[in-house]
């Protein structure tokens, strides 16, 4: 892995970031698990663990009783645990671990991120931006929050930062017309990649989410196709609800794909899991910090590895 | 917010009260379902065990198998603890201290540390009619302290010019310096936001935290937040004597168990509920009466209250004088249609009548949107005055033209001059029992014949 070659490789920072939560998790097991019986109390148990690592009851139940089935009243080791939980954490989480990719046919390939507010919307555009100037690519941004104050220079900070282009209007004003005009811009600069940020919203609210409907008509009008593709970003701290915002915002706006942020806490993300398991959803990167590198390709293994604190021994 | 865990517990105690007597069993088979209800709705693990725990040692037995009603008896028993566990009685904000009195405002990343600072110094303004000064500290996130300036001149409220390159410490020191020349009340500091783990920013809340001498430290929190939530208010706790706690977000549809670990787990007071994205979207904690609305009982304390600070004074005096005089025009109406949308629209208001629990999602299905409000205001704008002062005299002619103004049908128009006549009906009954007033007759005399409350 050419990463692990960096200044820090990036596994190393998902697991200082995971190893806090995940700390709790094995110390957990270790707890439960010294010379003991697997029987319906340590089941219990270990539900309750991963409950505690936000994987939602229905997952956490599913999960220990995959991993009792073959194991029951056998005398485990805490290892051994930890790498069967490592196993069916990634056997639920592999098939969701996808990159995002760079269509460079599209010319721009328009992206559109949403999400609740406080999640980390514009702060992941930024650490896209940066990446994909880094590889050369022509990249612009369009401040589509015109609501929360000071939403607009936030971006345009990140615009100086990465040398890209951003696309604004005045606050208060038609976030849909913004998109538009970025579509045509982006369009005729030739850019390769358009990142469109809106306003956090929150998903129950239908007035805000019709209007991010609106943003979607209003794009289809100089790209039937676009956006290409839809990111939602998740803040690793929110609990269950996260699989409500996942369904409502995949529902209006066709989400593509999942950006986890703020995994560098002692959030454990286990939400994740659990939206794996029912919706299937791409999970493109994750966030381990406030800089421009701390957003990491996806990769199910050593999440779940991390997760279960399979990797610390 | 609690809808989700209200119905759920609305479920699993609906059917203990359809059976009658209750044996041990089904109690602890009640509270398993509480028990998931909970996980469910994010209340941390610890928190839920000793709930469960308390509501089983005090159900279980005695008091419920020898009670009258032993379904009462369990819904009073979790009543009483989820009171207990959100904090006995509301605790207000504390202004007791020298002038300025200095509030600090902590939290996570995207928690709504600064969103929840403007709408406080908003409150105080309003509310306590104190001067407020804001001061940002968030030297990190790009463009944060531009963030509170402009909502400083959006809600007219002072803040600290910025001065690039100084440091939180030093900020902190100036905004309480210039709050001491200019004569500020309460001067509010927002901090960056900071990981619980990240040592040196944690250390700089310490120093700020020093400095300052904080009356009020404030941490906010996202009430969509899950397990973590208790990690997060422990850490903080453990760093800076944090005061109380805001929640915020608590009008997304997330189940706010964190709202109920919280002060069970840090013993930190719940002070605030942000309800909304406007500034004025700020609630005080009633734990009584969100433990109300987790069983299903309503909140009408909080409707009251709501309604009586939005419906100006005068405008109430006039109509409380025209309702004297039997007098109920379509000026009237138009300010009754202004005010309930004011007061967050139908949805909202019928959210905090008891019972309504259960039956909120087929009414969110049924659409009562506003809508209806705005397009009945759009009706009666399109009269002249003097159809508005004498509905009687708007025949046929006038009835297209308005229909025609406003984008309505006739048949709009007809349904809404009938709803003013059912209301002007109910005006003369208020005159009628006239000084004996409502309080002799009761609400009785106003409703409908063969309607009972």
């Amino acid at each position: 892995m050419s990463e692990t070659k960096e200044k820090k490789g990036w596994f190393s920072r998902l697991r200082d970031g995971l190893k806090r939560s995940s700390s709790a998790i094995s110390g957990g097991i270790t707890d439960i698990f010294t010379k003991r019986k697997l029987d319906d109390d340590v089941i219990e148990e270990l539900e309750e663990l991963l409950i505690s690592a936000d994987l939602g009851v229905a997952t956490a139940a599913r999960i220990s009783a995959n991993i009792a089935k073959t194991r029951y009243d056998k005398e485990i080791a805490p290892e051994e645990i930890r790498a069967a939980l490592a196993e069916e954490v990634t056997a639920i989480l592999d098939p969701v671990a996808a990159p995002f990719v760079l269509d460079e046919s599209r010319k721009p390939h328009v992206v559109l991120v949403v999400g609740v507010n406080g999640s980390g919307k514009t702060t992941t555009i930024g650490k896209f931006a940066k990446q994909y100037r880094a590889a050369g690519k022509k990249v612009v941004l369009a401040a589509g929050d015109t609501f929360r104050a000071a939403a607009v220079e936030q971006l345009q900070i990140w615009g100086q930062r990465t040398g890209c282009d951003v696309i604004t209007t005045k606050v208060g004003g038609d976030a849909a017309g913004l998109a538009f005009s970025a579509v045509e811009k982006a369009k005729a600069d030739g850019a390769d990649l358009l990142l469109i940020d809106t306003a956090g919203r929150l998903q129950n609210k239908s007035d805000l989410m019709a209007e991010l409907e609106k943003i979607l008509r209003v794009i289809k009008k100089l790209e039937p196709d676009a956006p290409h593709s839809c990111l939602l970003v998740l803040d690793a701290t929110t609990g269950q609800n996260a699989l409500s915002q996942v369904e409502i915002f995949g529902k209006i706006c066709n989400v593509t794909g999942l950006v986890m942020t703020k995994l560098d806490g002692t959030a454990r993300g286990g939400v994740l899991v659990a939206i794996a398991d029912k919706f299937g959803l791409p999970v493109h990167a994750i966030g381990v910090g406030e800089s421009e590198d701390d957003l990491q390709p996806f990769a199910a293994n050593d999440f779940a590895r991390a997760l279960s604190g399979a990797g610390d021994t | 917010m609690f809808e989700s865990l209200t119905g759920r517990l609305g479920d699993v105690l609906g059917r203990l009260t359809k059976r009658g007597a209750l044996t041990e069993a089904d109690v602890t088979e009640a509270l398993r379902e509480v028990r998931v209800a909970l996980l469910e709705a994010d209340v941390a693990l610890p928190v839920v065990k000793s709930f469960i725990k308390r509501v089983k040692t005090r159900a279980v037995g005695t008091e419920v198998l020898k009670s009258v009603n032993p379904a009462q008896m369990v819904i009073k028993v979790v009543h009483d603890q989820l009171i207990e566990m959100l904090g006995s009685e509301q605790q207000e904000l504390n202004l007791v201290a020298v002038p300025p009195v200095v509030y600090m405002m902590v939290g996570l990343q995207g928690s709504g540390k600064t969103t929840s600072t403007a709408k406080i110094a908003k409150w105080l303004t309003e509310k306590q009619s104190k001067k407020v000064m804001m001061a940002s500290l968030d030297v990190r996130r790009p463009a944060a302290q531009e963030q509170l300036k402009i909502l400083g001149e959006q809600t007219n409220i002072a803040t600290l010019p910025i001065i690039e390159g100084q440091m939180p410490v030093d900020i902190a020191k100036r905004a309480v310096q210039s709050a001491k020349l200019q004569g500020i009340d309460v001067v509010l500091l927002d901090t960056a936001g900071r990981l619980h783990v990240d040592e040196s920013l944690m250390a700089e809340m310490d120093a700020v935290h020093k400095e300052s001498h904080p009356t009020e430290t404030l941490l906010v929190v996202d009430s969509l937040t899950g397990q973590d939530a208790v990690n997060v208010a422990e850490q903080f706790k453990s760093r800076v004597d944090v005061t109380g706690i805001v929640m915020t977000r608590i009008d997304g549809d997330g189940r706010g168990g964190a709202a109920l670990s919280m002060r069970e787990v840090t013993g930190c007071p719940i002070k605030l509920l942000g309800t909304g994205e406007k500034l004025d979207e700020l609630e005080a904690f009633h734990p009584d009466r969100i433990a109300n609305r987790i069983l299903g009982m309503g909140d009408i304390v909080s409707l009251v209250e709501k309604a009586a600070e939005t419906i100006e004074k005068d405008e109430a005096e006039k109509l409380a004088l025209k309702m004297q005089k039997g007098m109920f025009d379509l000026d009237d109406l138009a300010s009754q249609l202004r005010q309930m949308r004011k007061m967050g629209g139908m949805n909202s208001l019928v959210g905090m009548l008891p019972g309504v629990g259960k039956m909120k999602k087929q009414l969110d299905a049924a659409n009562l949107d506003d809508k209806l409000l705005v397009r009945q205001e759009a009706m009666i704008q399109s009269m002249t005055p003097k159809e508005r002062r004498n509905p009687q005299i708007i025949a046929a002619s006038r009835k297209k033209r308005i229909a025609a103004g406003s984008g309505m049908s006739v048949q709009d128009v007809n349904r809404l001059l009938k709803q003013h006549k059912q209301m002007a009906g109910m005006m003369k009954k208020v005159k009628k029992l006239g000084k004996k007033g409502i309080a002799r007759g009761g609400m009785q005399g106003l409703l409908p014949p063969g309607m009972k409350l």
